[in-house]
């Protein structure tokens, strides 16, 4: 694949927002505002940043990517699609019978997926495990997983974390996607995991804190920063906007996990379309 | 009858690993700050770079493992039951039963026979729970013999095994180097007309006693070991209940859930016969001795004997 330039990124994350609300509105469920506002990590990741071949989805030297928020598939399913895993088209099959899109990924019904995931605090160990390997057997491979903000509430991240600072696992790049929102309200209100970077810092990672991570300049510098570390794991906490892109859904949590109606889509999709043009 | 060599299955367990080990560079063990208690310190002195001690944390130890299992190593992942089975169920659930990934989680401690430690130590639940995830093969062998064979097999299975192991000394019941191990096959151990025992772990040997017991007073009882709880040899148990008409089950676990239900299970769909469930009743255990923790929840031999006994002469 031809390295894509910012403007060719951009466009591609506003596709992959298209591909979660189409995706959500078929399925008539699903979590479209944890899923719009990874939409640029999302795009980063499968187009710029992984080392991965979707033909030869299970190469042992590929880049690996676990999505500890499981629950955020359509924004995962939207980017695989588009960089080759599968047809755009299954993306209106999410969460239906018969499905390779399960409403929470499984790597036995889906090829190119990692790891199965979708409880929350677990991918993060098994990324973890991965990166060991990587270690154990001199691979130069990289992992990636993504957190949601609220999932910080999760002891075993912590766990995970601990490990991963101990054993000084540079391979691995854990990415947090603050979106300051879970199911019941705000972060901070619910349980607040407050502050995240001094936390992981604790951790012996080594962490970024990007002020917009919906913004694929600031995205770029992060990664570019990620990739330069050595004995240590690295956090990159990226500061988003929960829904980001559709109006009415931005910083909503009640757009955490609900489908839109038909009108709703129909409004999303011209907003989409009107951000495409501009691009 | 005489005295048989003794030895704790987590001790042979811990030597077949170091066997594996040598055989197999893809084999790995996890364990979390109990290297010394579940015997993976043996494989750990000779493969320290293969000995991943996670420490205090057993939930994020399995998601480790998963990880592990997904690049293509082979990892055995150790700690006491309660942890294992207990604390990190959902881990064990979702990380490794779902994905079908190839970890083998050999839990020690199983049971009362942890002994002084006390409830909250001793884990007479894990069969029933792993027994609950689809896919997860569940043994329990019943010497230092059954183990080492059981280890190697567990190897060569592709996919998650729960191997439940334990603390105590236990007689060795199997002839080193004869014995062949195959997951899911029973072994009859002992022909018999009148009854049927099905046993497993460490109560097999001591069902084997309750056996000659029962033939003093002229009962012949068919005694077969249930190394595999998942997936059970349901034509072994069934030819065996069509022959004898009555059924026993014995474990050093909860009446409910285990062995006991397994096989009331089966025989429930295809051949219903009385059965006796023996093991540890709806309660917790409690701080003493090993040996004197089987006595008193009577799953010695005497105590299983006794236990036959009466249920003979109120069912018949």
């Amino acid at each position: 694949m031809e390295k894509m330039t910012i403007q060719e990124l951009k466009r591609m994350a506003n596709h992959i927002r298209r591909g979660i609300l189409t995706s959500v509105y078929h399925a008539g469920a699903g979590h479209p505002g944890g899923s719009l506002s990874a939409a640029e990590v999302f795009t980063w990741l499968y187009f710029r940043e992984m080392n991965i071949d979707p033909t030869n989805p299970r190469w042992p030297d590929r880049d690996r990517f676990v999505l500890s928020k499981g629950h955020t598939a359509p924004g995962y399913y939207a980017a695989m699609a588009y960089r080759g895993y599968f047809p755009v088209e299954e993306l209106s099959t999410l969460r239906k019978l018969g499905s390779p899109l399960q409403g929470h990924p499984c790597m036995q019904h889906l090829a190119g997926v990692d790891m199965s995931s979708g409880s929350l605090g677990q991918g993060i160990s098994a990324a973890v495990g991965m990166a060991l390997a990587g270690k154990m057997d001199k691979r130069s491979y990289r992992v990636f997983t993504l957190l949601g903000d609220g999932e910080l509430q999760e002891g075993q991240v912590w766990e995970a974390a601990m490990f991963a600072g101990h054993r000084k696992l540079d391979n691995l790049c854990v990415i947090i996607d603050n979106n300051g929102l879970q199911i019941d309200g705000k972060v901070e209100e619910v349980c607040s995991p407050y502050p995240i970077e001094d936390k992981f810092k604790a951790f012996r990672f080594h962490v970024i804190s990007v002020l917009d991570g919906n913004d694929m300049e600031q995205v770029e510098k992060a990664f570019d920063e990620a990739k330069t570390i050595q004995a240590k794991p690295v956090a990159i906490v990226l500061k988003t906007v929960k829904g980001k892109g559709i109006s009415f859904m931005e910083n909503q949590p009640s757009w955490h996990g609900k489908a839109p109606d038909k009108k709703e889509y129909e409004r999303a999709m011209l907003e989409l379309d009107k951000i495409q043009e501009a691009l | 009858m005489t005295e048989r060599k003794k030895m704790a299955t987590r001790e042979s367990y811990g030597k077949a690993l170091l066997e594996l080990g040598r055989e197999h560079e893809e084999v790995v063990v996890l364990d979390a700050d109990l290297a010394t208690a579940t015997k993976t310190g043996i494989f750990q002195k000779e493969f320290p770079q293969r000995h991943i001690d996670c420490g205090i944390a057993e939930c994020n130890m399995m998601g480790i493992a998963a990880g592990l299992a997904a690049t293509g190593k082979v990892p055995f992942v150790s700690t006491f039951a309660m942890f294992a089975a207990g604390r990190a169920f959902e881990q064990v659930r979702n990380s490794i039963g779902y994905p079908g990934l190839n970890v083998k989680i050999a839990a020690t401690h199983g049971g009362i026979s942890v002994g002084e430690d006390g409830a909250s130590h001793q884990c007479n639940e894990d069969l029933a729970l792993m027994r609950e995830i689809p896919g997860m093969v569940v043994i329990n062998p019943a010497d230092g013999v059954e183990t080492r064979e059981a280890i190697k097999a567990v190897y060569e299975h592709k996919g998650p095994v729960y191997l439940r192991l334990g603390r105590m000394e236990v007689p060795i019941i199997h002839r080193e180097g004869e014995y062949r191990f195959t997951i899911g096959k029973g072994e009859l151990l002992r022909k018999g007309r009148d009854l049927t025992i099905v046993a497993t772990g460490l109560c097999v040997s001591s069902a084997l006693e309750a056996a000659e017991g029962l033939l003093k007073k002229g009962i012949e009882a068919e005694v077969m070991n249930i190394h595999t709880i998942k997936p059970l040899d349901e034509e072994l148990v069934l030819a065996s209940a069509k022959k004898t008409g009555r059924v026993v089950t014995v474990e050093e676990h909860s009446i409910l859930g285990g062995l006991g239900s397994a096989v009331s299970e089966v025989l429930a769909e295809n051949y219903p016969v009385k059965v006796l469930r023996i093991g540890i009743r709806d309660t917790y255990g409690e701080s003493g001795r090993a040996e004197q923790l089987l006595e008193k929840y009577k799953l010695d031999g005497k105590g299983i004997l006794e236990q036959i006994e009466g249920w003979l002469s109120r069912s018949i």
